[in-house]
């Protein structure tokens, strides 16, 4: 089975954002595999582990992304290829269109990816994939089951839990709780040294910047107004709370 | 003037509160133009009048066998074909789980672009939508095609209803075929609940709560309150209780009226998925605790002790 990932790398959830003359700032910022990515990964080598094949991992974005792919490839993923040429960066219109003409070039049986990065949070990606390649997709999966070419997804649906059915070739988003993802053993890093991780751009993939051109454009990247510092109660907690409901209700006015 | 096109929802027979708001921003949209909204399901008609007096002129209504269940084929055909018929100049969604799954994949058809979980409309128009799961914002315009987006539920206040408006209903006949997906079964584990990400209130519960049966004390408040219950990933990862209540960067992001943080230590990516909520009340034993910082009232104690008491306070004042 040809199984190929799609993985972004992420600032650390711990991270702080800040942000200078409009971009975010990236000096001393921990980098890693998105977490929901990080699922895709995990999932993509439990299938090649029950059924043979081979995981392929993808990425649009700069050279520091390197370090995360070779985090895949440690973890058990086989190969990785990583689009680093800045004129196919744009919106997810652009992400997807160079994502599916680096699937077309190395093919695919399944698709895997996380249902949303914790940076954009747009959670774009897998569907405009799938629609680009002409391919199904099933979202939010919690659990996944390939059985010859039928694939059975359990999902989640804003916590309700919807079983589907489909065949390949499908793209598929992980949901938090697919699985737990393992960690790179020691020899798994060593070997990821020597895995093949290939560089493509605009002329590999047969692409041009014009035929990508984003269709949305960042005007601005802003932080939320700081919050004052709130008021800590003080007494016993019956009177606490008693006073805690009064100013929901006649301060706060939200209850 | 632009014509706007709203793809609206109907959940349990009602229409969802995101509808609306995404009739709200369709008026800041249309600029005076013309609202047409869409609606799928078996009595899809009788929603009409009410998205007649939040704006809509025209209400297609698309009673097809292939659309009482979501699935990402038949959706994405029947929305192709509304754009179709209706060729607005933008069209909105609600961020929910049908918005944010069908909205890329009809983008991508189409051509065009798409900003996602928008949560306020300038000037321009620009859209405003949380990045890092709201530790930024982000403002996006279209330079190319239609205006096409999804908006947050919860964050774009509804409009007047006009009681006088009425909209023209125009039943549809849809073409959808080859569907890729049999729905086999739905487990509503949240039937009788109040959803996350729409609830005006939100009582979460962090490690401090101890154990699954921790969260009683939260759910005897949520019950008075009519509040949804949610979960900081220590909780999750503690199996106090289930990855859907998670609320965090990973996780969902809630911005209810009222946030009521129980033993939640405040984590950063915690924070994220909460620290745009109206009010926040944090509730922890321990003083220093980094949630205090975003709270707008705090009471340092014993949750075990503390909710109890809320919990009687509430009922005396709201019944």
């Amino acid at each position: 089975m040809k199984i190929v990932v799609v993985l972004k790398q992420t600032f650390d959830t711990e991270e702080k954002i800040v942000i200078q003359n409009g971009q975010i700032s990236e000096d001393g910022v921990e980098v890693i595999i998105n977490p929901y990515d990080e699922y895709a990964v995990e999932e993509a080598i439990k299938l090649k582990e029950e059924h043979g094949g081979e995981v392929t991992v993808i990425s649009v974005g700069p050279d520091r992304v390197e370090s995360s792919l070779r985090t895949a490839l440690a973890m058990g993923a086989d190969k990785a290829v990583l689009v680093d040429d800045e004129s196919l960066f744009g919106d997810e219109y652009t992400t997807a269109k160079v994502l599916a003409a680096v699937a077309n070039k190395i093919g695919y049986d399944i698709i895997i990816g996380g249902q949303m990065a914790v940076d954009s949070g747009a959670g774009q990606g897998g569907p405009r994939l799938a629609e680009e390649l002409g391919i199904n997709h099933v979202s939010t999966a919690v659990k996944l089951e390939v059985d010859g070419t039928t694939v059975r997804v359990e999902r989640d649906v804003e916590g309700d839990l919807e079983v589907v059915e489909t065949s390949l070739p499908v793209l598929i988003t992980a949901q938090q709780g697919l699985n737990e993802p393992r960690y790179p053993s020691l020899p798994g890093i060593m070997k990821a040294k020597k895995k093949p991780l290939d560089r493509l751009g605009a002329d590999d993939l047969g692409l041009t910047a014009e035929a990508v051109q984003a269709k949305t454009q960042i005007v601005d990247q802003t932080l939320p107004p700081k919050k004052q510092a709130g008021r800590i109660l003080s007494g016993d907690l019956a009177a606490q709370t008693s006073e805690l409901v009064q100013l929901l209700r006649n301060e706060a006015k939200v209850i | 003037m632009k014509k706007v096109l709203v793809l609206t929802e109907v959940r349990d027979g009602q229409l969802r509160n995101v509808s609306l708001e995404a009739l709200a921003a369709a008026q800041v949209l249309a600029e005076g133009g013309e609202i047409v909204a869409g609606v799928f399901g078996a009595d899809a008609a009788s929603h009409a009048q009410v998205l007649a007096q939040h704006g809509a002129s025209t209400v297609y209504t698309a009673d097809h066998q292939a659309l009482v269940q979501y699935t990402p084929d038949a959706y994405a055909q029947a929305l192709v074909q509304l754009i179709e018929l209706a060729s607005p100049d933008a069209i909105v969604l609600g961020h929910t789980a049908i918005g944010r799954d069908v909205a890329p994949r009809v983008a991508a058809k189409l051509g065009y672009g798409l900003v996602s979980d928008v949560t306020s409309l300038e000037a321009g128009p620009v859209f405003v939508r949380p990045i890092y799961a709201g530790k930024a914002f982000q403002q996006r315009k279209f330079v190319d095609g239609k205006i096409f987006i999804t908006i947050r539920p919860n964050n774009i206040a509804i409009g007047t209803p006009d009681a006088s408006k009425t909209a023209v209903v125009v039943p549809v006949d849809l073409e959808i075929k080859d569907l890729r997906t049999i729905v086999k079964e739905v487990v509503r584990k949240t039937s009788g609940k109040v959803d996350l990400s729409e609830a005006k209130v939100v009582i979460s519960g962090g490690r401090g709560v101890k154990s699954a049966e921790g969260f009683q004390p939260l759910y005897d408040l949520a019950e008075v309150l009519g509040a949804a219950v949610g979960a900081s990933r220590g909780a999750c990862d503690a199996d106090y209780c289930d990855y859907s209540m998670q609320i965090g960067q990973t996780g969902k992001v809630v911005t209810p009226d009222l946030y009521i943080a129980c033993g939640i230590s405040g984590a950063i990516q915690h924070l994220a998925g909460m620290s745009s909520s109206k009010v926040i009340v944090a509730i922890n034993k321990d003083p220093e605790a980094p949630i205090f910082q975003v709270a707008d009232y705090g009471i340092v104690g014993d949750l075990f002790e503390v909710l109890p008491l809320l919990t009687a306070e509430f009922k005396k004042v709201l019944v």
